[in-house]
């Protein structure tokens, strides 16, 4: 025999995921395309709920656009919700997810 | 279509425009109230579901929010009626404020019309418009794109004044 010793330790038993759990992990806003609201108009909103730069709200609005819905905010589920409700106001289909 | 003039935000409607203006801003009144129901396609798009796989925890997330959306967009719509002039044509001059509720209701009244339509994510308004005045000019169909693509341009123009 010979070579490197084994470790000492006894393996720790690994999760079946990485995840951190549920309740620990950040909610999401999402925000979907959809056919009728203007892209400057999907952008001003942007700016002005989230206080983004034109530069960020038009990357998200065209995230919408293109790849048909985009995370606008994460944090707190109460938060969210927060936020969705605002983008409801405004006419913008959002909807709140876990990270 | 509005300019700025100064902090304000400025338009001219003809009488006919003003006439559709107090329409469509009545619809949308009209089914935020009598006619509010959740299984309207209209309603569910102004009031999306915020869980699509979560009937309890949208059921929940409208308990304690849908009360006060209802209320925005109403008084939003309400905005637009409150400004127009009476009978005839006019002048509209908003406020910074109560452009951002023109803008909020112009874009309710455009979705309440684009699900009612079925506008879609490639929709070319100007050729639906010729296919439906090709099958009948007189048609409601026909009135209600236009109207559509009137309040279109109408928001943008707001929009622009507002950003410029």
């Amino acid at each position: 025999m010979g070579g490197m010793a084994a470790p000492q330790v006894a393996p720790v038993e690994t999760p079946d995921t990485d995840e951190a759990p549920a309740s620990d992990r950040p909610w999401v806003t999402i925000v979907w395309d959809d056919p009728v609201n203007l892209m400057t108009y999907v952008t001003w909103v942007f700016q002005k709920l989230f206080g983004y730069s034109r530069e960020r709200a038009e990357q998200l609005m065209l995230d919408v656009h293109h790849k048909g819905k985009a995370v606008v905010s994460s944090g707190a589920r109460e938060r969210m919700e927060h936020d969705a409700s605002q983008l409801h106001a405004y006419g913008l289909w959002a909807t709140v997810d876990r990270s | 279509m509005f300019r700025r003039r100064g902090d304000r935000y400025v338009a001219s409607f003809a009488v006919d425009e003003v006439r559709v203006l107090r329409k469509v801003a009545s619809e949308v009144v009209g089914l935020l109230t009598d006619g509010f129901d959740h299984s309207d396609p209209v309603v569910c798009r102004l009031f999306p579901e915020v869980y699509p796989e979560d009937a309890a925890g949208t059921a929940e997330f409208r308990r304690y929010t849908e009360g006060d959306l209802k209320t925005a967009k109403i008084d939003q719509a309400g905005a637009i009626l409150a400004a127009l002039p009476g009978d005839g044509g006019g002048e509209v001059r908003l406020d910074a404020e109560a452009a951002e509720a023109w803008l909020r209701a112009l874009n309710d009244a455009r979705l309440a019309m684009g699900v009612r339509l079925e506008i879609k994510d490639g929709t070319d308004l100007g050729a639906e418009l010729d296919d439906a005045v090709a099958d009948d000019p007189s048609s409601s169909r026909v009135f209600q794109l236009s109207v559509y693509a009137y309040l279109g341009y109408l928001q943008e123009s707001l929009l622009n004044a507002l950003i410029e």
